[in-house]
């Protein structure tokens, strides 16, 4: 079988270390000491037989307690809508700051636990991300405030509305209203009736993550300060200038959506878009792309007047990297061909102006660019923010309210805000928590959670989201916009101003409840796509990227939001998030500097510590903008060799919360403003120093010792030969069986492959034969259901949605640093990632993104050993898993070749009946309080201590799904039942089904549409898995990394 | 056995006087292994005793006196078998004596040939269908259709007629409850019967044991052979082995039932807020279980009701007037008429002014009933009401005994693994009657060609861990 090297991790390069990590894989020492005199005691067997009687005897004290007496405490008045045990779901709207999502809040007996994709939107069409599913521990967070702070003191709404009302009537000065991008008509409405109410309030938008540079650039070439609507799924060519669209860009759930939709490859249809993706560092994005090129940050600005010229004029570029010159022309002509579509992720007005100036050229904007629905994900612009600094630091500024953002933290220079805040005589915050910002005003009247919330979101114009409560708020807090409308003396509450607002828009109240109900208001028509005259001065545009001055330093610097933590804020105290590895560089509960594997080498971090199965890591000093922070490195291939980048998002005050305290470092000071925008590259000086700190990183927990697990093709290759891959594991397994078509007789009526043909099922035939012939067990039949999955390796971007989605559903633990550094992470879902090509050269990286779950194989491994029968196998295809009858012998885990059963190492979450047997290590603890725990999910188990658990296709919801149509009386319907991480994922990579209903998408999929493309990792072992994936398809015509040249590849590294 | 016995011959024959321990050891539990399987076996056991040699004769004696202990321990175990069988198989439509969901057992067999009892009680359908007109009197009379139990032997059914034919109402004559008369007494007094033969036969043993012991002294001082040193029965290596197999075992068969019980609440009936009367309610004024309880056919819990919903009547009935007596397990009496005050308090009805008592803002101050929890589920376990209400179509008697009759509630089931799993088995889905079976198209060809009569809930995986563990 023709195989890439796949490595995921430095050290598999190296074959004699990697060797040793594998044959050594438990290199700890056991925890108590052989060599002395432990064996040779006097007495040992006494001692034992003590311990045995004392643990016996302690063991039935114990046991032996008395049945507790348990109450049943029904309402006083059941509520007419709330069935206890049945959950509610009602659509709303995910909003922070300018990161929209429409949801839908799934409740049980009245608390949210768990966050849906609503897939009557067209904007996200029912996709989410980690942080929407996240976003619903947070409700729970501990440290959200409880009332209302005045001066560092608990204080009443009454007090609080009295005093802002007399700091409002002596003001002296400006007074400003600062938030982040905000979505909601309605507040904007607020808003500006709290203005017609004080005149001189006025209302600064800031983005901490800034997009003014976009914003202004669109004034200057179309007249419009707005953001347009993209269209990733009707671009034939996307070439993206470090916009990480998929991961953290603008509205990634959006964009991943349209853009596996114009990437669904099979072989009745052999289209894809084309990606190029020009990057500095290594994203998501980048690892999805079919032609990658690195470039410095300061070279952005040339790359995108050399794709400019070369579209324009057809002038070759002139770069010092092949691979870049390359990318660009072949782009370029790509481009011309129409449907194309150019992104950029800088904040910077004359590179977005050129980045405009191609889009105008290649004719995107009215095709792949709709100018007739813009977008208002993101409102800021940065020289309001900075001229409202100087403003409160030349003590012209009498009061600010602060929504939504925390300057002290987020600013570039926190410290100046600070101070010009000690000026402004009335500060006031709505921050959720004692944030950095908010700790520094005088008053802090806590907004509602958004799941406490009534309110609304125009994400584009014309589409409108409604968003309501799934519980009553749980503090006293009040939602923002009441607070404005109390102290602009409005009668109403927002809740009412909301509801008259909409029912007077639709025009009754009956239409109103029907949208609340859908959650969202579309048109009925969409307006067709429209573009935009391009006005702006392209040539000025170019002059002043050329003379900007090349940074300064031996580096360059890039800040960048990671997938899960983002900007900061909320997500920072999230330990779902925290934990959740990042997608590139596996890393969880910590910031770091990501540097190549070359920057690794010269900073004198030897294969110890640049690979990532050692996790000490070296410390060096990053110096920039006159401030210094120490980080630990972390190598990530695929870097510019120059390039250093950092995550934003770290380095929290304590009394954001025990999760984001004392994590990494703040990097928003290392922001630039250059006058016009922030922005997130800066020169840098690096240096080493002697340090080393522990890193958690994720992906070498597990190893598959270098077996064929994924198939990758370019698009030229299926194209010639889509029957490769099938023909490959023909030759693998189909020796078990004579294919009916090659018994005497029959030669030549082979079958076409995805021809499905009753009496010869082309497909069945050899996966059947090796089922029946490849095992001397006998073969059990599925009488009635039969589950199966498939996972697209082409649509998974890595995101994490479904790791997040799947934790929310199963109640899966959260463990702490510590133990994620002893491998003993418990997420059922994982993201495997892998590399390809030569880590020296980044240009010649490709990444794959591999989710890995529990693939219930139907012959499993792990169920032949466990001496228990605590993980039998289910006549549906489920390899089940009995926690009470587990006696955690960890023999199934040992034997899985799959590595996805996880023990429970700790008592996580308090489900032990021992007391005092919690684990803490105070960063994760705020899961085990019991305000958290009402996220948990009530139809899943808590595990205890002692117990191994793993995916269970999400039984639970299966078994929901059966009892509907029982109770129906009618069959299963396809997609009545869906896994949560399917639900979860923003690109359909995920399909789960009934193999044996005929009709299934699933059946239609395994034995017709994408036979050609469907794979069973390590099929060779008969392990029968019910998981099946899709191979990965590149629209490339540059395959790296090939077996011949992986010997080169090693000596030439290290 | 035969191996065994052999081999112990052959070492004896080789003129060993003593096994060593590992072997004695090791021989006890083989033989005690056998015994357990194929007791009959043992005396066939004895006439070799003879020529074995001292040690192993003690050793055999000792499994001799074990035999018997445990054929004791297995006829009382057979003689509670018809009782079990009944309350967990009939009890919930059939008592004894009363007609109930079904008719009164006693004297079934009597009424009818024992062959039609087992062809009824293993599929009634058929039997219907047969066009018998035994069965269409009970169909017309209880309009209903009795659950097949397929899975019933013949000796279980016969067990079961015993005890309802011996069945006793309890309570019913007080005066005789000490007294046992009739067929009951015959067969307690059966027990002791086996008991005194037990300890006669023992006794036996041990006189024979003690004879043959001082005839072979006696023996080998005439014919100068050695004797070995006589040691005090409580030193004797056989009687301590003998003692503490049998304190193992007996501990054993104790802590295992003991520990399997742990968590168990069988019988529990815990003394309520408020002395609400299931008798009164469901069984004498016949008010649907599911006007209360209206979560079991939707949701996994039952749900108990909230005050409001017992205030839908309440607010007419606010005395009770019944003329059946509210007594409590413990016999005290109950006032009714004082118990619906109660509920007036949780609810915040003013019963005077016939209205709610409400706050300030309108909100009416009622605080919600904390009763006790008599059915609980471990954590680790999925129990959906609806399930087995809505589909299973299973009855609430089945679980939860006779409600209809019970002024307190006890927890009638044992609520553990086994009597799930028991059900699960012998209960059969409503194939035929709900389409959603309709893709099991494998048993459906067996219905039609007549390989199979029906489809029980282990059939469609019913018993697969995962179906109530996740």
């Amino acid at each position: 079988m023709s195989q890439k090297q796949y490595w995921k991790g430095l050290e598999e390069l190296n074959k004699p270390a990697q060797q040793e990590v594998a044959t050594d894989e438990f290199n700890e020492d056991l925890p108590f000491d052989l060599s002395g005199n432990l064996l040779d005691a006097t007495t040992p067997r006494r001692d034992f037989l003590k311990y045995l009687g004392f643990s016996t005897a302690a063991a039935m004290l114990a046991a032996s307690c008395e049945m507790p007496v348990r109450k049943v405490i029904p309402y006083a008045i059941k509520p007419d809508d709330i069935t206890p045990g049945v959950p509610n779901f009602y659509a709303s709207t995910f909003v922070d700051n300018g990161d929209y999502c429409a949801i839908v809040i799934k409740t049980r007996d009245g608390r949210p636990i768990k966050i849906e994709g609503n897939e009557k939107s067209s904007i996200t069409r029912g996709g989410t991300s980690a942080r929407v599913q996240a976003s619903v521990l947070s409700l729970y967070d501990k440290a959200r405030l409880r009332q209302p702070f005045s001066e560092g003191h608990e204080a009443t709404f009454a007090a609080i509305d009295k005093a802002i009302a007399e700091g409002m009537s002596g003001l002296s000065g400006q007074a400003y209203l600062l938030t982040g991008s905000i979505l909601s008509p309605t507040t904007k409405e607020v808003i500006s009736q709290f203005i017609a109410k004080f005149p001189t309030v006025k209302h600064v938008v800031y983005d901490p993550i800034s997009y003014s540079g976009m914003l202004q650039a669109n004034e200057v070439s179309y007249g419009k300060r707005s953001l347009p609507s993209y269209q990733f799924d009707q671009a034939q060519t996307i070439f993206s200038l470090g916009a990480d669209f998929l991961g953290t860009w603008l509205s990634p759930i959006e964009f991943a959506k349209q853009y596996s939709a114009g990437r669904r490859i099979g072989v009745k249809n052999l289209k894809m878009s084309k990606h190029y993706q020009v990057e500095s560092i290594h994203t998501i994005t980048g690892a999805k792309a079919d032609e990658r090129a690195v470039c410095k940050p300061s070279e952005m600005g040339a790359v995108a007047i050399a794709l400019y010229n070369a579209v324009t004029t057809g002038a070759a570029p002139n770069f010092g990297s092949k691979k870049l010159n390359e990318t660009i022309a072949k782009a370029a002509s790509d481009l011309k061909k129409g449907n194309g579509l150019v992104v950029c992720g800088a904040n910077d007005v004359n590179l977005q102006t050129v980045v405009n100036a191609i889009n105008d050229k290649i004719g995107a904007n009215g095709t792949t660019i709709n100018w007739s629905i813009s977008s208002n994900y993101k409102q800021g612009i940065d020289s309001d923010m900075v001229n409202l600094v100087n403003a409160m630091n030349s003590g012209q500024v009498g009061a600010l309210f602060i929504h939504g953002v925390n300057p002290v933290y987020e600013y570039f220079q926190g410290a100046k805000f600070a101070d010009g805040l000690k000026k402004v005589k009335l500060t006031v915050s709505f921050a959720d928590r004692m944030d950095e910002t908010a700790q520094q005003c005088k008053f802090v009247v806590p907004d509602n959670h958004y799941l406490e919330s009534w309110g609304d979101a125009e994400p584009k114009t014309g589409y409108i989201s409604l968003m309501q409560p799934g519980i009553a708020p749980i503090f006293k807090t009040r939602a923002f916009q009441d607070s404005l409308l109390t102290w602009a003396g409005a009668t109403t509450t927002y809740g009412q101003f909301w509801n008259q607002f909409w029912s007077s828009k639709l025009g009754s109240q009956e239409n109103f409840d029907r949208s609340l109900q859908e959650g969202i208001i579309e048109l009925a028509i969409a307006p067709s796509a429209s573009g935009a005259t391009f006005t702006g001065n392209v040539a000025n545009a170019i002059n002043a990227l050329q003379s900007s001055k090349p940074a300064s330093g031996n580096k360059e610097l890039v800040l960048y939001e990671k997938v899960s933590i983002g900007r900061g804020a909320w997500m920072s105290n999230n330990p779902w998030l925290q934990e959740m590895p990042d997608p590139i560089t596996r890393g969880t509960w910590d910031n770091y500097a990501c540097v190549s594997p070359k920057t690794a080498f010269e900073l004198g971090a030897e294969l110890t510590s640049i690979n990532e199965v050692d996790y000490k890591k070296h410390v060096i000093k990053i110096t920039a903008n006159g401030i210094t922070i120490e980080l630990p490195i972390v190598t990530v291939p695929g870097m510019h060799n120059d390039v250093i980048a950092i995550a934003v998002g770290y380095g929290r005050d304590e009394k954001v919360g025990r999760a984001a305290a004392k994590t990494g470092k703040n990097a928003y000071p290392f922001q630039v403003w250059n006058g016009l925008t922030f922005d997130l590259y800066s020169g840098a000086n690096i240096e080493k120093t002697n340090d080393f700190y522990d890193i958690a990183l994720t992906q070498t927990h597990n190893s598959y010792e270098g077996r064929a697990i994924i198939h990758e093709f370019s698009l030229e290759e299926f194209s010639k030969n889509p029957e490769e891959l099938y023909r490959d594991r023909e030759e693998e397994i189909g020796h078990y069986t004579t294919l009916p078509w090659k018994k005497e007789g029959y030669e030549g009526n082979e079958p076409k492959l995805g021809e499905y043909v009753a009496a010869v099922p082309a497909t069945d035939a050899l996966e059947e034969g090796f089922r029946e012939n490849g095992t001397l067990y006998p073969n059990y039949e599925s009488p009635g259901i039969h589950w199966g999955m498939s996972i697209d390796l082409t649509a998974c971007i890595g995101c994490g949605a479904c790791v997040i989605g799947c934790q929310a559903e199963n109640n899966v633990s959260v463990v702490g640093k510590t133990h994620v550094l002893k491998a003993q992470e418990m997420h059922w879902m994982r993201i495997d990632r892998y590399f390809t090509g030569m880590p020296n050269d980044p240009d010649t990286i490709q990444t794959v993104f591999q989710p890995m779950l529990c693939q219930h194989c139907d012959n499993a491994p792990c169920e032949n050993v466990c001496p228990v029968a605590a993980t039998p196998h289910s006549s549906e295809g489920l390899n089940m898993m009995t926690y009470n009858r587990c006696i955690g012998t960890k023999y199934c885990a040992n034997n899985c070749p799959y590595k996805v059963r996880h023990f429970n190492w700790m008592d996580w979450n308090g489900a032990d009946c021992f007391q005092d047997n919690l684990y803490e290590d105070g960063r994760r603890d705020d899961m085990n309080d019991d305000l958290t725990r009402m996220v948990l999910n009530p139809d899943v188990t808590v595990r205890s201590r002692g117990v191994m658990e793993k995916c269970t296709f999400c039984v639970q919801r299966l078994q929901d799904a059966k009892l509907h149509a029982k109770k129906e009386g009618r069959p299963l319907q396809d997609g009545e039942a869906k896994t949560a991480c399917q639900q979860a994922c923003p690109t359909d990579a995920i399909l789960f089904g009934n193999v044996n209903d005929r009709t299934s998408a699933i059946y239609k999929l395994r034995a017709q549409e994408q036979v050609h493309r469907k794979f069973y990792v390590l099929e060779q072992l008969h392990t029968l898995p019910n998981v099946n994936y899709l191979s990965l398809i590149r629209n490339t015509d540059v395959i790296v990394g090939g077996n011949e040249k992986l010997d080169g590849m090693m000596n030439d590294h290290i | 056995m035969v191996q065994f016995i052999i081999l112990s011959e052959t070492r004896a024959q080789r003129g060993k006087y003593f096994l060593k321990k590992g072997v004695q050891v090791l021989s006890l539990c083989c033989s005690f292994a056998l015994a357990l399987s194929k007791g009959k076996l043992i005396l066939n056991f004895i006439p070799v005793l003879e020529s074995v040699k001292p040690m192993f004769r003690k050793i055999a004696s000792g499994i001799f006196s074990l035999v018997f202990a445990l054929l004791f321990c297995n006829l009382t175990a057979v003689a509670q078998d018809g009782k079990a069988l009944f309350n967990s198989n009939c009890a919930a439509c059939h008592n004894p004596i009363k007609d109930a969901t079904g008719p009164a057992l006693q004297g079934v067999d009597q009424r009818r040939e024992k062959d039609w009892i087992y062809k009824w009680i293993k599929n009634p359908s058929a039997v219907i269908a047969a066009g018998d007109p035994h069965a269409k009197e009970l169909v017309d009379k209880y309009k209903i259709v009795m659950t097949a139990f397929p899975n019933l032997t013949h000796e279980e059914i016969d067990a079961i007629i015993k005890y309802v034919d011996d069945y006793k109402a309890p309570g019913a004559e007080p005066a005789a409850a000490g007294q046992p008369a009739g067929e009951p007494a015959a067969a307690e007094s059966n027990g002791w019967l086996y008991t005194f033969i037990t300890v006669i036969l023992l006794a036996l043993v041990i006189v024979l044991w003690r004879a043959n012991y001082g005839l072979r002294r006696v023996a080998n001082e005439k014919e100068g052979l050695p004797n070995e040193k006589e040691v005090p029965f409580y030193r004797n290596k056989v009687v301590i082995a003998i003692v503490v197999i049998l304190v193992f075992i007996f501990c054993g068969y104790w802590l295992t039932n003991g520990a399997i019980e742990l968590g168990r609440q069988q019988n529990y009936q815990p003394e309520q807020p408020i002395f609400y009367s299931h008798k009164v309610h469901a069984g004498v004024n016949q008010i649907n279980c599911l006007y209360c309880h209206s979560g079991a056919e939707k949701s996994r819990q039952a749900m108990v009701p909230s005050p409001n919903v017992c205030m839908n009547c309440h607010k007419q009935i606010n005395e009770y007037t019944g003329k059946e007596k509210l007594v409590s397990a413990e016999g005290k009496e109950f006032d009714g008429t004082a118990e619906i005050q109660k509920l007036y308090k949780y609810a915040g009805w003013d019963p005077a002014k016939k209205e709610y008592i409400r706050d300030a803002n309108g909100n009416i101050k009622d605080q919600p009933i904390a009763w006790t929890k008599i059915h609980n589920l471990p954590d680790h376990v999925y129990f959906n009401h609806s399930q087995h209400v809505k589909v299973g179509q299973v009855q609430c008697q089945r679980c939860h005994g006779d409600i209809q009759n019970m002024d307190e509630v006890y927890q009638f089931a044992p609520l553990s693994m086994g009597w799930c799993i028991n059900c699960h088995r012998q209960t059969e889905v409503k194939f035929a009657d709900n389409n959603y079976y309709s893709i099991f198209e494998k048993y459906h060809e067996e219905i039609k060609s007549g390989k199979r009569t029906g489809v029980t809930v282990n059939d469609v995986g019913g018993t697969e861990c995962a179906k109530c563990h996740y």
